[in-house]
């Protein structure tokens, strides 16, 4: 399954520049140098993009892992449990130990680290999408369909991230029996994530619209007899992407800690096919036991790479701030 | 109001402190489940009737090694090979005070039989139960049957009176849309009574002053707590807040064993795990093989038992806490056990008698599997999944928690499945209740035959055995004929048994307590310094 | 304005019903109740008949007028699990959740609002840098993982806090509270900090980042030309101007913090809604489903009024109109 989605990669965790790219002004290349500017001088931000860029590597690289942790006639349950290599029962080739069901804790977080950012790249990007079309629309026209649209964000925000998600999961588990493919599964958690999400998005949007609208920009776009959607892309939403930007980093970290408790909840990936979240959950049962590299390797992955990326984020926040420089 | 709040505090720990006789021995006890019904006839899960055996009890009872054991009645006989005459216990009082008689052991013999009852096949239908006089009742049956009182000591006898009094006369149903007193309120004759429930927070257990039986323990008050994380249950008991705890994970046995002031006692439990496939549907409904069924093929059954690595599974699976078993019963409940052995994992022999099924590339089939309902049962699918990848079967695992696994697989859901894991208890402790339920052709001559045969194993042979089996009286003949069921079911590789799983309960090194092999926990059996 | 309040009502019973609906249609797919109430050799035939007696065979619209008819009344029916209303249920769990959601809040807001204004006022500084990197590892790992964590250290080693539920509570007419018991109190303090640590984070860099654009507002540059001490500026002026968003947006937050407490209380089986519901979950017990399902949605739309209405009595330009006064 997760071969079949290699290609997304390279797209997957960076999902807002979709729209940015339609609006390659001089502004915004001279926010883009700014942009540049600032980030070589905050040391932090320099060190955060390089945890993230080897991150998004190593996940490129999982299969070059010692073992493909998903297909069962390669793990040998013999070899369960083995601690990592430097304690003296360790074994190689198993670097950091192996699992309950002898699989090797190196290549199951390669795995594991492609299948969390999927599911965190895929979710910020369906709810930035669904959240920003729907703020634009509302902003900009405003009337009946804003208040409509408004007042469905108010029933989603009825429901927290976490219940949306049980219950998207839920439902979808039971139509199909049980017997989702692990490429459904991710599917739904996809879905039931960036369901809970796009409402942030579409506020955002939908204020700086508010704002923007009204400009002389605009009027001037209209008479010149720019069509409506035309406007929004171009002249519009260029404004709001800053902010949009750095929630959907945020997002994508608050997207992949999500997927880790659903994961404890029973809804997240499965055991055959486990993210970070799925092994922290396998692991945590053996933690303070004696086999504590199961969950500790995992959960270090996860803290290091969703601590980079939001470092990340508040960085671009920070930088695409202009009453800040 | 912070002053009047510190003077409530104050008032409240007083009271706290003022209700809390020195001397009395607390046990304080969490269970990853919960007491969940308070009428004994609502709900047959262990824990309930554990919880329920405190307060209440029945004509027999198990002893510490699952004997059976006198306790309401006396002794009884069977006068006729159809009657069964029960004497009942003299000066006996229920603990509202009033004494216990044979109407009550009438009333509770229609009552447990009642409609909304769970526990309506304690007592054969067929039964009738007559009062001979204030101390002396008769069963009558229309055939022999030697195991009549096999399930007696989980039938609790209700006072009569109470339940009238209180408008109780009616078995509280599973899905009762009111609560009745019987649902919220519990008295019986049993050592204990019940100070307060809470449901799924906490239940207050208090000795029964006037209890007429000997008290091997010194417990005063029991606190039951359900915790249901398995981490923070463990955490409770190294940390002291409570004495005992069931279960303790696999993997913590050894942690908690390490401490000085716990420790983990384990023993055999009687419940099988075993593996059933479907040999009914002409085409299996989670399988790449069309238009035939691969295991109608005695051949692809042996192959998958070939395959299976029991001992692994023990070792590693299960940390060694687990009695790989050649039969679908536990030997606590069948003496001749010992003449069985379970084949050696021959993986080779496998793969040649795929080949010979024609399957020499394997197939696929999916396989249903509880991840919450065994001791470590997702854990055990994986390592068969894995074990018969090596063979060339490829497994596709439905590892559900159990609400949607039992919702597929049961009857109500259709036998909903192709390859499948499951335990089983017999609730008489007998072998005719597995040969009947899980062995037994499905609707043949009995409707509920083989109703939770999920997998459709049939063998008539072994039916036409099972009838005779439920009247047979000689002991000897009987067991004779049981091997024999047991024999062909296995010839026929109708099933593929892994192992009884073990008990793990955690106590504090100040408590002695016997353990059962059914994991109820009696706390009449305590003694905590 | 009582224009406004009659449409928000309107809306509110709206809300529910959608709810109400969306829920019915998602239960029929969480499993078999049955399976859950009875135990596993509970014969066939008594099976169809419990089914057909919870109402489980009637069609979904009929099933959900039934429920919504009887809720009208007060009346949720009775939990498959454990025998009991769920109104008295939820009387008996809503005060843990309620006491735990609070301090889970005030841990949040204290701790987020201290260390958010350090991390502005000192910001380039080392202190600032090192105070906004640990902080964000409070969101950085999961919630139980952390709870694990807390239990391992304070409750198995050092045994200076409790593990598991609510410690002695102190019953005040129908509430049941932890505050005025020493066990009580610390029974608390594990699941707050687990349960607040999200929000914490979240608390700290909204106001390190409001923080930040006060003090460049020309007001307190006024205030600092006006010969103010920096104190009395920091304080007085900036703190009170950032605070107002961060309680609305904390506020906001108390539906998720009720939410996330499924996982805090299944962690430390805490007696509450969110344990009782994943319970419920688990075990296929739709009465209580439904219920929290619509308490939730009830919590919120309080919750969303109340923003309205402090909007309008904060801020005296906005109007009340048909939208949302945001």
């Amino acid at each position: 399954m997760a071969t079949d989605v290699t290609p997304d990669l390279a797209t997957a965790p960076r999902p807002a520049p979709v729209p940015a790219v339609k609006a390659p002004s001089l502004l915004a290349r001279a926010l883009d140098s700014d942009l540049w500017h600032s980030f070589k001088r905050s040391k932090l931000a320099v060190v955060a993009a390089i945890g993230t860029l080897v991150f998004l590597l190593a996940a490129l690289l999982a299969n070059l892992a010692p073992q493909d942790p998903f297909d069962p006639a390669q793990l040998e349950l013999l070899n369960s449990r083995i601690p990592p290599l430097w304690s003296a029962e360790g074994q190689a080739p198993f670097l950091l130990g192996t699992d309950d069901q002898g699989r090797d804790i190196l290549s199951a977080i390669l795995h594991g680290l492609r299948v969390s950012i999927i599911v965190g790249g895929l979710g910020v990007l369906f709810s930035a999408s669904l959240g920003i079309t729907l703020g634009l629309v509302a902003g900009y026209v405003g009337g009946a369909v804003d208040a409509a649209i408004m007042r469905v964000a108010d029933v989603q925000l009825t429901f927290p991230a976490i219940l949306i998600a049980l219950l998207v999961d839920g439902v979808a588990k039971s139509i199909s029996g049980g017997q989702m493919s692990s490429g459904a599964i991710l599917g739904v958690l996809v879905l039931s994530i960036g369901l809970s999400f796009w409402v942030q998005y579409a506020r955002t949007v939908r204020s700086s619209v508010m704002v923007e609208k009204n400009k002389d920009y605009v009027a001037a776009a209209r008479l010149i007899g720019l069509s409506s959607p035309k406007i929004m892309l171009r002249h519009v939403l260029p404004n709001a992407i800053g902010p949009v930007f750095a929630i959907a980093t945020i997002n994508f970290a608050l997207a992949i800690i999500t997927e880790a408790t659903l994961s404890f909840l029973g809804s997240g990936m499965p055991d055959t096919q486990p993210s970070l979240g799925t092994l922290i959950r396998i692991g945590n049962r053996y933690l303070f036991s004696g086999e504590w590299w199961i969950a500790a390797f995992p959960g270090l992955t996860l803290a290091l790479l969703v601590l980079a990326v939001n470092l990340l984020g508040d960085w671009l926040r920070d930088a695409l701030n202009p009453r800040l420089s | 109001m912070t002053f009047r709040s510190a003077l409530a505090a104050l008032a409240a720990l007083g009271l706290v402190a003022a209700t809390l006789p020195a001397s009395a021995v607390t046990i304080r006890y969490a269970n990853q489940g919960d007491l969940k019904a308070l009428d004994p006839y609502t709900l047959n899960e262990t824990t309930t009737i554990a919880h329920l055996g405190h307060v209440y009890e029945g004509l027999t009872k198990r002893d510490k090694d699952l004997s059976i054991k006198p306790a309401l009645a006396e002794r009884w006989e069977t006068p006729e090979p159809n009657r069964w005459r029960f004497h009942l216990r003299k000066g006996v009082k229920f603990s509202d005070g009033t004494p216990f008689t044979a109407d009550d052991v009438v009333f509770s013999a229609e009552r447990v039989r009642a409609t909304g009852s769970n526990f309506a096949t304690r007592l054969p239908p067929d039964a009738k139960v007559i009062k001979v006089d204030e101390t002396t009742v008769d069963i009558v049956t229309d055939k022999p049957n030697p195991i009549l009182n096999y399930q007696f000591d989980g039938w609790y006898i209700m006072s009569k009176a109470w339940a009238e009094k209180n408008g109780a006369v009616a078995p509280t149903p599973a899905a009762a849309t009111t609560p009745s007193y019987a649902s919220l309120n519990a008295m019986g004759t049993g050592p204990f009574t019940i100070e307060s429930h809470q449901p799924g927070v906490r239940t207050v257990f208090k000795k029964n002053a006037g209890y007429w039986g000997k008290m091997e323990g010194n417990v005063d008050e029991i606190v039951f707590t359900p915790i249901a994380n398995d981490s923070t249950r463990v955490s409770a008991l190294l940390s002291g807040e409570v004495d005992i705890i069931e279960p303790v994970p696999l993997q913590d046995i050894a942690r908690v064993n390490g401490t000085a002031n716990a420790q983990v006692l384990t023993g055999p439990e009687t419940r099988t795990i075993f593996l059933g496939m479907d040999q009914v549907r002409d085409e299996l409904v989670n399988s790449n093989v069309k238009g035939k069924n691969p295991f109608k093929d005695p051949r692809v059954r042996e192959a998958f038992y070939k395959a299976i690595d029991v001992d692994v599974i023990k070792s590693r699976v299960m940390r060694n806490l687990s009695t790989p078993s050649a039969l679908m019963i536990a030997p606590e409940y069948f003496k001749l056990s010992k003449d069985f052995t379970r084949p050696k994992a021959d993986p080779e022999g496998a793969k040649k008698l795929l080949a010979a099924a024609g399957y020499a590339d394997g197939f696929e089939v999916g396989m249903n599997c509880p991840s919450d309902r065994y001791v470590n049962d997702g854990d055990i699918c994986r390592a068969v999944i894995g074990m018969l990848a090596r063979v060339g079967v490829k497994v596709n695992p439905i590892i559900e928690p159990k609400a949607q696994y039992f919702a597929k697989v049961l009857k109500s859901g259709g036998f909903n499945t192709s390859f499948y894991l499951l335990g089983w208890t017999p609730s008489t402790g007998d072998s005719h209740n597995v040969l009947f339920e899980i062995m037994g052709c499905r609707g043949r001559n009995g409707a509920s035959r083989g109703d939770t045969n999920l997998g459709g194993y049939c063998n008539p042979k072994v039916d036409d055995l099972t009838d005779q089996i439920l009247t047979e009286t000689d002991q000897a003949k009987r067991d004779a004929m049981i091997k024999q069921a047991y024999e062909i079911g296995n010839a026929d590789y109708g099933y593929i048994p892994l192992h009884q799983q073990s008990l793990a309960w955690g106590i504090s090194k100040k408590m002695k307590v016997a353990q059962r092999g059914d994991n109820q926990i009696r706390f009449e059996w305590v003694t905590k310094e | 304005m009582i224009a406004f309040l009659v449409r928000r009502v309107i809306q509110a019973v709206g809300v529910f019903l959608a709810v109400g609906i969306i829920a019915f249609s998602m239960f029929r797919f969480v499993g078999d109740p049955v399976n859950q109430i009875v135990s596993i050799d509970t014969p066939y035939e008594e099976r169809v008949k419990l089914r057909a007696s919870l109402g489980l065979d009637d069609p979904i619209p009929l099933q959900i007028a039934r429920y919504i008819g009887r809720a009208a009344t007060g009346d949720f029916g009775i939990s498959y699990q454990f025998r009991q209303p769920v109104s008295a249920l939820f009387a008996e769990r809503l005060p843990a959740t309620l006491e735990l959601a609070f301090c889970a809040s005030v841990f949040a807001m204290v701790f987020g609002i201290v260390l958010g204004v350090v991390a502005a006022l000192r910001r380039g500084t080392a202190l600032a840098g090192t105070l906004e990197t640990v902080s964000l590892l409070g969101i950085s790992l999961p919630t139980f993982l952390i709870g694990i964590l807390l239990i391992y250290v304070f409750s198995e080693t050092l045994r200076w806090l409790p593990s598991f539920g609510r410690g002695d509570v102190v019953r005040i007419g129908g509430w049941t509270t932890g505050f005025l018991t020493w066990s009580g109190l610390k029974a608390l303090v594990l699941p707050s900090i687990t349960l607040g640590l999200f929000q914490m984070t979240l608390v700290m860099r909204l106001v390190r980042a409001e923080m930040l654009e006060v003090l460049r507002t020309d007001y307190i540059r006024f205030a600092r030309a006006r010969g103010l001490k920096t104190r009395a500026i920091h304080f007085g002026h900036a703190l009170k101007n950032t605070l107002i968003p961060v309680i609305t947006i904390a506020g906001l937050q108390l539906g998720s913090v009720i939410a996330f407490s499924i996982i805090t209380e299944t962690v430390f089986q805490w007696p509450g809604m969110g344990f009782l519901f994943l319970q419920a979950v688990q075990n296929v017990d739709i009465p209580i489903m439904a219920a929290y399902l619509l308490l939730v949605a009830f919590i919120f739309v309080v919750i969303n009024l109340s923003v309205d209405l402090l909007y309008t009595a904060v801020d005296p330009r906005i109007t009340i109109s048909g939208g949302r006064a945001t």
